[in-house]
């Protein structure tokens, strides 16, 4: 099984070797393991980029293979990350409680008390909120990673698909939803801290002898792991017979509802999978960033997601992992202020003002001309010419890739 | 000539120094200098106070210069208008005029010439609010019965705000012979007010309350509910005093707890224990690691540590807590009740009355208020989401550069501005202006952008998205990312006031007015034109309509460059009354989606309930918890999706084929 | 397909290239710059980022600093809170700057905080801010609430006799934390809690009509209203719109604000202007003090930005905090973070109001309050002006912080419990 599932699809040994390489090779250059080329802050965001690669290649899923273009993975991208960043927070205050306390030692009341004081004072509190009554437990937190937001992906989906919203409609519900967690999430009332969020989530309770230099490269393995896992996965779910009822459903749901399968069942359960791979990169990502704030799950950032498996190529799964890799380090690299300006002789063009202009037009151009995004250069180095069918329609949504994906 | 004044400076300046000298043995040189007339010696000798004057301290000054004869009112109008000045070297008060360089000079009290002064040898003196509103009150007596009406309006200003007992009896005097029908009115209303606030005699309080019937003038509700202040307070024996509702502890309302409480707060039983204080005491008794023989470890549970504290308290190292028995005696002991602070049960039983018929009638009255606050938002959000339904109802495209127009129509109008600087005119180019503008920036988007895209409404999202974010960019580098003003007309300056309670800002009705002028132009369009027609056809059935001679193409470019005018003109609207910044049209993207998904697409009376909808849906979640307007949106957002389960095509949806998409 | 391997190692050699460039260093001190430059904070942020930067200029003209010339490193965190921490750790560990001038938010602060900490940083910090903090790797030089919202809230008792407060404030944490801290000071002061009116709205909120109406409608009972506004950025444009469209004036119901200074007001036109003459904003600076040194700061910073620029009061802390940085790297000889640290505390330098500013031992400055009336022409009218206030890093009115001191020149310690007589943590709450 093992081995016709891979020479069914060699883009996997070639993009976990590569993923491995480029583990390998930042780890030797690392400032904790090797020659101290590439600082603790570039594996960081090394690290932080192969987590927003887990979530396009969840939201290629969705969108690429289900044609459901959802606005709202980042809110199950930022739940994941509440839920870990709440142990890590309560973990580590009561460690700095723990360690201050003199006189009587604390009943379990007091000892919660002081966290939520220390926690809440910032905000004007010092109550331990309902939602919290778990943080104090890593297990529980962590089931919670996935519960909450796959609770919420099913509700959320159960209603939408049921109600057999589609298209536009649907897209447009996802970012209202999105918008009304973060909103949510922004009053002090919901008991997440508000517009503070939860910060210092890189200090990892327990692990402070390791030292944030050790503890970034760890996080880069863990992140190539799940990138690694979650790639596999999805190219077993795209593969088989699953994924072509998949890619039926996208090129044209009537039909295939006709033909008996339950559409609304497949969706449903793709679009719950994807928040769950979304919720697992969130929590890996966050203790990577140190701070998470409601601002983190604001609509534009879901958009972002769309714009970055678009610019790699949507309907191909390394594709997706490309282009959130491409563009997320090259807008990082542009908005830093390093980039240098471009002198045009009467105007300089100043990258931190320009960039999102930049940005936006080169988005518009890849819609417009090149539908397969980056990955269709790939397709012109390798040779590979997508089938010409002249008259057919073609482009993704019309499944001109059919045929293609068929062999893969 | 100017070298006069400059010598006169200069001598002046050096003078200055010696008067300083020479102030210790002699009396001030305005005191010496100043006639017998009682104002001048009263303004020497407060110098210090009326120079950096506090609300706290300066009342005792203005009533000494209140009394100090004839020109004490022209100088505390002088004073508040801060017209004053005082000199450095030897604290000299005069009217001071800005004069080139420095301050030309003036006597305080006659407002003769009193030469110039450079700009550091005086300090302008600047009352604050507090002080201006005092001095206000102080003149109110010589501005009752003045022959000019602004100042007897301001003497009735500063009456609502500082009346006190003191202006019963000049206000009561200066009624008979006022001339003016409107101000004798309000005199007569005022003289009401503070007979209710101040007066000494029951009955004339209670007539003046029951001579205001059911006003709903918030001045009156302000008159009546300080004399149903209550505080609560707890008896031995029956309750003395004018005595507002005696409370059983354990009733809804007020618990046992609150009873206790209100008893230690009165000194009336001892506190009870806390939880710190426990804490506190086992803390001060630990001995070799152990409190009353329990070791510290097992302290960490309430129970282990209630028992050490017993154990200390029969040792008699700390005082007994009071236990729950002897809370439950004191509490039954004693009779609880609120006490008005006003001791007359006529007066108060009359405001209570007077109150409870306003009452029903303000809360009515509050209901009107949200209401029409609520249309004036549906009204901002059908402006702003009438052009993105346009375009998707016709070529179900949802333009997310929506926003960015609107933007676009707003910095329309600032530009506007900044070359016609009369805000009518102004107001009447921008608004054509920034349609034009919009329109064109449609078009073009159109023919480059959505034609190639037609079919792929999804990828038609994603570009416009794209086209938003570098339009945002855009606006922020030629405009900085600053809030640009934009400024209504002064004819559209204020609100229309029903009464206290119920209002609206001008800018508000035009914004309306406008909702209604483009919704009938829309609606004129539709029906009565070819090209209304034609519209309408290519929305049922592209392909048919095309078939029927009717160019697609261009009615698709039209459409798209009419709704996204309508956007430019939506901007100008927004830009009057909020912010001009680049992110302006994007603040209110979402809920124009939200409206549209809400109304249904495809038809104008669909955006009308859509916008209706979330804008009243948006002001009523806004009156339940009016501390949180954030709490308001969320709401108003999970209700819309709760609201798509039960109708996925929105209010108003398309019937037939149309809808088949 | 092998492509991507080849991609990506690329990447990874470029960024091994970049990495080794910046290690590089030259004969200069450098200086960090970590401001907004794009983002919702840009609009505030920018502003800091010219003056730092004018301020670089002027000291290396005037010979830098020890000897060595001083370069600005700017970088753009985007008013992206994660994004914050990042730069913060990349100007320290791979641009090895001295010192960092930065942030806006508390929250973007609180983002940084754990890396100054780990890293052994220095951050001069401009804005005021809602206390209950004190870190060993931060100098405050904005003002504290002791510095700007107590004394207010004072003016209003005292001098316009405000009996009943509606607190407004856009949705995070320093109008939170303050607005709590003013709710316990208020009912210290014998304000009921039931005259005490709150409102939270979001950034950018522009529909302001029910909240007038709400604040409008709290004179009912006939005490007077006064509004403490926290409210951030340009959703105060369209407050102050409708409230002038609402017909209420600075006597009826006063309006003191905390966030809006001379920039804020160049939003709105001069027909609305005119109707907000009178109300109030409480700061530590005003364009319109006069002071010769205000006036020369005024000059370079229009002969640098333009005419039509003005000067608000985190440019006025910017001002303090990076001369005082100044003198203290010449007085201890050095860059190095604890040296500095050292020298700076008990640093004097004349501020732009004509008094002295103080280095204290908790990281915060002594500062004047000024509280201005709204003029005409988009200025402010100084009516009061207190000596220099010592800022006080944890507020006294509230129970938890009011028994915490901080001191880092004998207690070593920005969290000590003066009751239990123990240093509660070293490391700052974030």
């Amino acid at each position: 099984m093992t081995q016709g599932f891979l020479s069914r699809n060699p883009s996997v040994l070639i993009f976990l070797l590569a993923l491995s390489i480029f583990t390998l090779v930042v780890t030797v250059l690392s400032n904790a393991y090797g020659l101290d080329l590439v600082s603790t802050s570039m594996v960081k965001t090394l690290g932080k980029t192969l987590c927003l690669c887990l979530i396009a290649l969840a939201m290629d899923l969705v969108w690429g293979y289900m044609g459901i273009l959802s606005l709202g993975h980042f809110a199950f991208f930022g739940l994941g990350g509440y839920m870990v960043g709440m142990w890590l927070m309560y973990a580590r205050t009561r460690d700095i409680v723990l360690s201050s306390a003199a006189g009587l030692p604390m009943t379990p009341q007091e000892l919660n008390d002081a966290i939520a004081t220390q926690i809440f004072g910032v905000v004007g509190t010092s109550e331990m909120p309902a939602v919290w009554a778990f943080a104090g437990s890593l297990p529980a937190q962590l089931a919670l990673v996935l519960i909450v937001p796959g609770l919420l992906a099913l509700v959320f989906g159960w209603l939408a698909f049921r109600a057999r919203v589609t298209g536009v409609y649907l897209s447009i519900l996802t970012q209202a939803m999105t918008l009304a967690l973060a909103l949510y999430l922004f009053q002090n009332d919901s008991g997440l801290r508000g517009n503070n969020g939860l910060s210092g989530l890189q200090n990892i309770p327990g692990l402070a002898w390791a030292g944030q230099d050790r503890l970034s490269v760890w996080f880069l393995w863990a992140s190539a792991l799940a990138l690694g896992l979650g790639y596999l996965a999805a190219t077993f779910i795209v593969s088989g017979k699953f994924g072509s009822v998949m890619r039926a459903i996208r090129d044209d749901e009537a039909r295939v509802r006709f033909l008996g399968y339950p559409v609304e069942g497949y969706k449903l359960f793709v679009f719950t999978l994807t928040a769950l791979i979304a919720a697992i990169a969130g929590a890996l990502y966050y203790p990577q960033a140190g701070i998470i704030n409601p601002a983190e799950i604001a609509p534009i950032a879901s958009i972002y997601l769309a714009v970055w498996v678009a610019i790699g190529g949507r309907g191909r799964l390394w594709g997706a992992v490309l282009g959130a890799a491409f563009v997320s380090l090259v807008s990082t690299w542009f908005t830093g202020g390093r980039a240098p300006d471009l002198n045009l002789g009467f105007y300089i063009v100043k990258w931190v003002d320009w960039w999102q202009v930049l940005l936006g037009l080169s988005f518009v151009l890849v819609t417009l001309f090149a539908p397969k995004g980056l990955s269709g250069l790939v397709d012109l180095l390798t040779g590979l010419r997508p089938p010409s069918r002249r008259g057919a329609p073609l482009g993704p949504n019309e499944g001109a890739l059919q045929e293609r994906e068929a062999q893969e | 000539m100017r070298r006069l004044l400059l010598a006169l400076a200069a001598s002046l300046a050096l003078s200055a120094p010696l008067c300083a000298q020479d102030a210790p043995s002699e009396p001030s040189p305005v005191a010496a200098e100043a006639p017998a007339s009682g104002l001048a010696a009263v303004i020497a000798e407060h110098k210090a106070d009326i120079a950096k004057p506090s609300r706290q301290s300066i009342a005792p000054v203005i009533a000494a210069l209140g009394k100090a004869g004839p020109g004490a009112p022209d100088f505390l109008e002088a004073w508040a208008d801060k017209a004053l000045g005082s000199r450095k070297s030897d604290g000299a008060i005069f009217r001071v005029k800005k004069a080139g360089a420095g301050y030309a000079l003036f006597d305080p009290v006659t407002g003769a010439d009193a030469g110039e002064a450079p700009r550091a040898e005086i300090s302008e003196i600047k009352p604050n609010a507090g002080v201006r509103g005092l001095i206000a009150a102080a003149l109110i007596r010589f501005q009752l019965s003045d022959p000019d009406i602004a100042k007897r309006q301001a003497a009735l200003t500063a009456l609502s705000r500082d009346g006190g007992p003191q202006h019963l009896e000049p206000l009561a005097a200066a009624i008979a012979d006022e001339p003016d029908p409107a101000i004798r009115a309000q005199k007569e209303r005022m003289l009401g007010l503070l007979t209710i606030r101040f007066g000494t005699d029951p009955a004339a309080r209670v007539a003046a309350i029951e001579g205001f019937g059911a006003d709903l003038g918030l001045d009156f509700r302000a008159a009546l509910n300080p004399l149903l202040a209550t505080k609560r307070q707890a008896f031995n024996a029956a309750p003395e005093g004018n005595v507002a509702a005696e409370l059983r502890p354990g009733k809804p309302g007020f618990s046992a707890e609150e009873a206790y409480d209100l008893l230690v707060a009165e000194g009336r039983a001892p506190a009870r224990l806390t939880r710190a204080d426990l804490r506190a005491a086992l803390e001060a008794h630990i001995e070799n690691g152990a409190v009353a023989g329990i070791p510290l470890a097992d302290l960490d549970t309430p129970a282990r540590r209630d028992a050490a504290y017993t154990a200390l308290e029969g040792a008699g190292a700390v005082p007994a807590a009071a236990t729950d028995d002897e809370v439950a005696q004191s509490v039954a002991a004693h009779r609880y009740a609120d006490i008005y602070a006003e001791p007359d049960a006529a007066v108060t039983a009359a405001a209570a009355s007077a109150l409870k018929s306003v009452s029903l009638k303000v809360d009515a009255m509050h209901g009107a208020d949200l209401a029409l606050d609520a249309l004036s938002l549906a009204s901002i959000y059908f402006l702003a989401a009438i052009g993105l339904a346009v375009t998707f109802g016709v070529m179900r495209v949802i333009n997310m550069a929506h926003g960015e127009f609107i933007t676009m129509g707003a910095y329309t109008g600032y530009v506007v501005q900044q070359h016609i600087s009369d805000y009518t005119i102004s107001i009447l180019v921008a608004l054509p202006l920034a349609f034009a503008v919009t329109f064109a920036a449609g078009v073009a988007m159109e023919r480059l952008v959505i034609r190639h895209l037609l079919r792929r409404p999804l990828e038609t999202l994603l570009a416009t998205f794209g086209i938003s974010i570098a339009l945002q960019q855009l606006f922020k580098n030629i405009f900085g990312t600053q809030a640009r003003p934009l400024t209504a007309p002064e004819w559209l300056d204020g609100a229309w006031v029903l009464n206290d309670i119920v209002g609206i800002s001008y800018i508000r009705i035009a914004i309306f007015v406008l909702a209604l002028v483009f919704l009938g132009l829309f609606l004129f369009v539709m029906n009565r034109t070819r090209l209304g027609l034609e519209v309408r056809a290519v929305t049922q059935n592209p392909s048919m309509a095309a078939s029927m001679g009717i160019n697609p193409d261009r009615i698709n470019m039209l459409t798209f460059g009419l709704g996204s005018g309508i956007a430019g003109i939506a901007g100008v609207a927004i830009g009057l009354f909020a912010k001009v910044t680049s992110e302006l049209g994007a603040d209110y993207i979402v809920q124009s989606f939200m409206t549209v998904v809400v109304g249904g697409v495809g038809n104008i009376w669909g955006t009308l309930a859509g916008a209706a909808l979330v804008g009243g849906l948006q002001k009523g979640i806004e009156a339940l918890n009016p501390s949180n307007t954030l709490a308001a949106q969320t709401y108003m957002i999970l209700f819309i999706i709760v609201f798509i389960q039960f109708r996925p095509r929105g209010i108003i949806a398309l019937k037939g084929r149309a809808a088949g998409d | 397909m092998t492509g991507i391997g080849k991609l990506l190692s690329g990447a990874a050699l470029g960024l091994v290239l970049t990495a080794g460039m910046a290690m590089a260093e030259g004969d200069t001190i450098k200086v960090g710059v970590l401001h907004s430059l794009s983002g919702t904070m840009a609009i505030s942020e920018t502003t800091l980022k010219d003056t730092v930067l004018m301020l670089i200029d002027e000291q290396n003209a005037k010979g830098g600093v020890l000897g060595k010339k001083l370069e600005a490193v700017v970088v753009d965190p985007a008013s992206d809170w994660p994004l914050f921490a990042e730069k913060a750790r990349e100007l320290i560990s791979v641009d090895k700057v001295d010192v960092i001038f930065g942030c806006w938010t508390s929250v973007s602060r609180k983002s940084v905080l754990p890396v100054l900490e780990e890293l052994n940083g220095l951050l001069f910090y401009p804005v005021q801010y809602e206390g209950e903090e004190s870190s060993y790797n931060v100098f405050y030089t904005g003002a504290a609430p002791n510095q700007q919202a107590i004394p207010a809230v004072d003016y209003f008792l005292d001098e316009l006799g405000v009996q009943k407060f509606a607190l407004l404030g856009t949705d995070y944490v320093y109008p939170r934390t303050t607005n709590n801290i003013l709710e316990a000071y208020l009912q210290s002061k014998g304000i009921a809690k039931e005259d005490i009116f709150v409102n939270y709205t979001p950034f950018g909120h522009s529909d302001w009509s029910k909240i007038v109406a709400d604040v409008k409608a709290l004179g009912a009972d006939g005490k007077k209203v006064g509004v403490i506004s926290t409210i951030n950025g340009d959703a105060n444009i369209g407050f102050y719109k409708e409230l002038a469209a609402s017909g209420i004036t600075a006597e009826d119901i006063p309006v003191v604000a905390f966030s809006v200074g001379e920039e804020e007001l160049s939003g709105l036109g001069e027909g609305d202007l005119k109707n907000l003459v009178g109300q109030l904003a409480a700061w530590n600076y005003f364009e319109s003090a006069e002071s010769p040194a205000n006036e020369e700061f005024i000059k370079a910073w229009k002969a640098r930005m333009g005419e039509n620029k003005v000067t608000n009061d985190p440019m006025e802390a910017t001002y303090i905090g990076f001369n005082m940085w100044v003198n203290a790297v010449e007085k201890a000889g050095s860059t190095g973070t604890d040296a500095v640290e050292a020298a700076m505390i008990g640093q004097d330098f004349p501020n732009l109001t004509g008094s002295t500013a103080t280095m204290l031992p908790n990281h915060h400055l002594t500062k004047p309050v000024l509280i201005g009336e709204i003029k005409e022409d988009g200025q402010f009218d100084i009516i009061s002006q207190t000596d220099p206030v010592p800022g006080d890093a944890w507020t006294d009115y509230l129970p938890e912080s009011a028994v915490l001191e901080s001191d880092w020149k004998d207690l070593h310690c920005g969290m000590y419990n003066t009751e239990t007589k123990t240093c509660v943590q070293l490391k700052s709450n974030y």
